[in-house]
């Protein structure tokens, strides 16, 4: 039952607590770790320390899988963000044009927002 | 476990490449499941007909489902809205349920933009509405260039993109899956639901086609 929202502060609905209100919202400009971990993580590598901008806020939060899939229960207190990329940005040689762009789920732990 | 499968390579190797009729000896990731498989059957917690039953689930879904969808879309702009708001509950709501945890979103192909989807780290797919994806979707060669030079890639498929016209690349890599809403071709405005659907291709819901009327079609 995915639903999107523009703003975080428009939901309706009863509140999140502290540790679940999703950390970035629509616009928020931010960057993918870096970090190189052991194991299959679902962020490609292709964007790790990319910046990109987040266009939405999944719905509902969600579980999270990386703890998940090593048999660890860490709850679902974060989201996914829809996040944009220009595909300029992420190849240096790309020929398809400036409006192109790669979007991609990504979850929140793996960004960072970045001072403007 | 990478050295059990490098192993495994290797043991083919020696041996060379199976004939026909004679059996490979299974792989890694075959043994695996067989063994978890196994395991979870010897502890009874699923059994052979669970098994079997989850197979017809997964073959009972195919690109016709999906085309109606589409088609449902087109002709219904109330059902269009829903489907683009929440896709995996307007699908519901026509009836295709859904057996698994993902979400699905919707992405609308227009003037201005023209989407494809991909999955680079395996094989995600809108299994519930299109059934298993095609060979060449899991393959390297689509996953690596999709996100590096979509337009090259749908060049291959016949699809030619003006410049003007945004390419738009989802790559799943988490809990969403996605589906495309191809344009509703111009020369269709009298045709059924039916009919629409019959233009609807499976490659024109991952996007790398776009629907086309024949001219024997239209001049029906």
């Amino acid at each position: 039952m995915v639903q999107t929202m523009s703003n975080a502060e428009t939901v309706i609905g009863p509140l999140w607590a502290l540790d679940q209100y999703p950390e970035f919202t629509v616009g928020d400009i931010v960057e993918v770790a870096s970090r190189m971990p052991v194991g299959h993580y679902r962020v490609p590598q292709y964007l790790r320390g990319k910046p990109g901008e987040v266009t939405k806020v999944i719905l509902p939060i969600a579980v999270d899988n990386e703890q998940e899939g090593y048999g660890r229960n860490a709850g679902s207190r974060r989201h996914y963000y829809r996040v944009r990329f220009r595909m300029a940005e992420l190849w240096a040689s790309y020929e398809g044009g400036a409006l192109d762009q790669l979007y991609v789920e990504i979850f929140e732990t793996w960004l960072a927002r970045v001072a403007l | 476990m990478n050295q059990d499968h490098e192993s495994d390579i290797a043991h083919l190797h020696a041996h060379g490449e199976p004939r026909e009729g004679e059996e490979s000896p299974p792989q890694f990731f075959e043994l695996l499941e067989m063994a978890i498989r196994g395991l979870l059957v010897e502890r009874g917690l699923i059994g052979a007909n669970e098994i079997r039953r989850q197979i017809e689930v997964l073959d009972s879904r195919n690109p016709a489902l999906g085309a109606a969808v589409v088609a449902r879309a087109w002709v219904d702009p109330d059902f269009k809205e829903r489907l683009l708001k929440d896709g995996r509950r307007a699908c519901e709501d026509f009836g295709i349920s859904f057996y698994d945890d993902t979400d699905l979103i919707v992405l609308e192909n227009t003037d201005e933009v023209h989407n494809l989807i991909v999955c680079t780290l395996c094989s995600c797919y809108p299994r519930p509405v299109l059934g298993l994806p095609p060979d060449w979707y899991k393959l390297r060669p689509y996953r690596a260039r999709a996100v590096r030079e979509p337009r090259a890639v749908l060049k291959e498929f016949g699809t030619t993109i003006p410049d003007h016209v945004e390419i738009r690349v989802s790559d799943s890599t988490a809990v969403v899956r996605f589906l495309v809403l191809p344009k509703r071709p111009e020369g269709t405005e009298a045709w059924g639901e039916s009919e629409l659907a019959s233009l609807v291709t499976r490659d024109t819901m991952i996007g790398v086609a776009l629907p086309r009327v024949l001219n024997e079609e239209i001049s029906q």
